[in-house]
């Protein structure tokens, strides 16, 4: 259910995001998820990719601050109501989302969600417990 | 007015005298009641009986900034503790900071100075004064208000900041004098503008601005605003605060109470003395002070002198807008600030870089700080608040040191411009010169 992602300081100017993908072209590496928001000067792009820590090195490598975490990861059915049901326990168990990200290919009858809590065992145990799938 | 009609338009010739008495004087007195002096005197081998002419005055050694850090904070003390009646202090380097001594005796050559200074200014016992000087520490707010209690004016020690209040405290209380950094100054003549009222229903006369550098077109810029006279003083806490000169109504320097600051003006290179009107480093002799004389300090202030009689009837040496600095101080918002100071706090942080730009602009005419940071640690990135917390703590580290407030711009690893020489850390927009 522990989904390792990479996680890069970003300065919001012009070409970074763009660099960002580069590094990883150039070594070859996949990038599955991605993710960032909109900030004032600067922010964390997220990513998931092929091979973390090889993406980590190429990265380092290239000038950029960057570290590996992990993430809970788990799939719902893609209809109504479903990640109200998830995010329904996590308020009831008291649970803090940081931040949280999902992804759902078309056509597919599931949509992945990543997540980072403030305490992953609990979260863990209460998804387990309810038997939501993880990745 | 003049305040002291002896001393401030004494002959050269007697004006002379007395210094060379008083200079005599306060070198023996500093070289038997503070090791410092003695030791520093002994092992460039210079004697207090060497000191016969003014030209003599070469032979003594100077005095830095970093005497005054190396003997924090009694260590130059001339007198036992006990005998002070006040402490001031300047922000110094690694949070320490500068400290300055006064006993009865000193408090009483500062206030006659400022007295002076604030009669040349144009005021009298009649006039209103506020002071939108920050009162604390820092040596300009007490300075300024003893001068002008002394010459009988009102003071409304208003201190800096709520600048809505000031406005409103300079009308209702129909002050005729404000006492302020330029660029405060300025700041108060918009705000007054921005909250719709007319300078014509105000009673403002005189404007007395110091602690930063200024400009002639800031001066006529304030005339033209506030509707008022300004003119310019020049002090440091080192050699007493405020007090040290000031322009009178001539506008044609600073008049400096040479009677008591003994000042040389030095090639920067050489520290041989330039020519009359040749621009080069002030250094300054206190030359009756007795808690903390300072001999021959180097004020690294970049000015020149000019030595004839003025027009206002004062015979005392005109000292010019200081122009810059020999060394890499700024001054923002009328505090010193040295490039080392804000190294010292980030180099502290393992997780920034040591490499740093502090850029310094001019907003609304208050001066404003920023300093760009590079981001290392990649435990950080675990969560966005992480880097809010680096900022505010970096922010909070840096106001303990310099005790004023810095935008913290954080930034990717290796992008700040790497330097092979002599590093260029500042850029100053203000446009000072």
């Amino acid at each position: 259910m522990l989904v390792n992602q990479i996680a890069v300081f970003l300065e919001n100017r012009s070409g970074r995001i763009c660099e960002f993908a580069k590094v990883l072209k150039d070594a070859n590496i996949n990038i599955q998820t991605m993710n960032i928001a909109d900030t004032a000067e600067y922010g964390i792009l997220r990513a998931i990719t092929s091979d973390n820590q090889k993406a980590i090195q190429v990265l380092k490598e290239n000038g950029f601050n960057t570290a590996a975490s992990d993430l809970i990861g788990f799939k719902v059915a893609d209809k109504p109501g479903e990640m109200y049901k998830v995010l329904r326990m996590f308020e009831d168990e008291n649970i803090n989302i940081s931040y949280l990200y999902s992804y759902a290919e078309i056509g597919s009858k599931q949509a992945c969600i990543l997540l980072k809590v403030d305490c992953p065992e609990t979260a863990i145990k209460l998804l387990t417990k309810n038997n939501v799938e993880g990745i | 007015m003049i305040y002291d009609v002896k001393y401030e338009t004494m002959s050269r010739a007697d004006m002379q005298k007395l210094q060379l008495a008083r200079f005599q004087k306060i070198v023996n007195y500093a070289y038997n009641n503070i090791a410092f002096y003695k030791n520093k005197y002994d092992a460039a081998g210079f004697k207090p009986e060497d000191l016969n002419t003014l030209d003599d005055i070469r032979r003594i050694p100077f005095v830095t900034k970093k005497d005054l850090r190396d003997n924090y904070p009694y260590g130059l003390l001339a007198v036992p503790k006990e005998s002070l009646l006040r402490i001031h202090a300047s922000s110094g380097t690694s949070g320490k900071p500068t400290v300055v001594c006064y006993t009865k005796n000193d408090m009483e050559v500062w206030t006659e100075c400022c007295a002076r200074i604030c009669a040349a200014a144009g005021i009298t016992a009649k006039d209103t004064v506020q002071i939108s000087f920050g009162y604390g520490l820092f040596t300009g707010a007490l300075g300024m208000h003893q001068g002008l209690e002394r010459v009988g004016a009102a003071v409304i020690p208003a201190s800096s900041g709520n600048t809505e209040r000031q406005v409103i405290l300079l009308k209702d209380l129909a002050a005729t004098g404000l006492v302020a950094t330029p660029s405060y100054a300025l700041y108060i003549a918009e705000m007054l503008e921005k909250l719709g009222y007319d300078i014509k229903d105000f009673n403002l006369k005189w404007g007395l601005f110091g602690s930063e550098a200024s400009t002639q077109e800031m001066h006529n810029e304030l005339r033209k605003r506030l509707n008022i006279e300004t003119t310019d003083n020049y002090g440091l806490s080192e050699i007493i605060g405020p007090g040290v000169s000031g322009e009178c109504l001539m506008h044609v320097g600073m008049h400096i109470n040479e009677d008591h600051f003994y000042p040389e003006v030095l090639d920067s290179v050489t520290f041989e003395p330039v020519e009359e009107s040749t621009p080069g480093e002030l250094v300054l002799t206190t030359l009756t002070k007795d808690g903390m004389p300072m001999i021959r300090y180097m004020t690294k202030d970049i000015t020149s002198l000019d030595y004839s009689p003025c027009s206002c009837g004062r015979t005392t040496v005109r000292m010019q807008r200081v122009t810059g600095r020999t060394d890499d101080m700024l001054i923002i918002r009328g505090v010193n600030v040295f490039p080392s100071q804000v190294e010292s706090v980030l180099l502290a942080m393992p997780e920034i870089g040591g490499q740093y730009e502090m850029i310094v602009t001019r907003e609304n005419y208050l001066d404003k700080l920023e300093i760009r940071v590079e981001v290392l640690d990649g435990n950080l990135l675990t969560d966005y608040a992480n880097l809010l917390k680096l900022r505010d703590k970096v922010k909070q580290r840096i106001k303990v040191v310099l005790q004023i407030d810095a935008d913290i711009k954080l930034v990717e690893p290796l992008t700040l411009k790497r330097f092979e020489g002599k590093s260029k850390r500042v850029t100053d927009l203000r446009n000072l010169k």
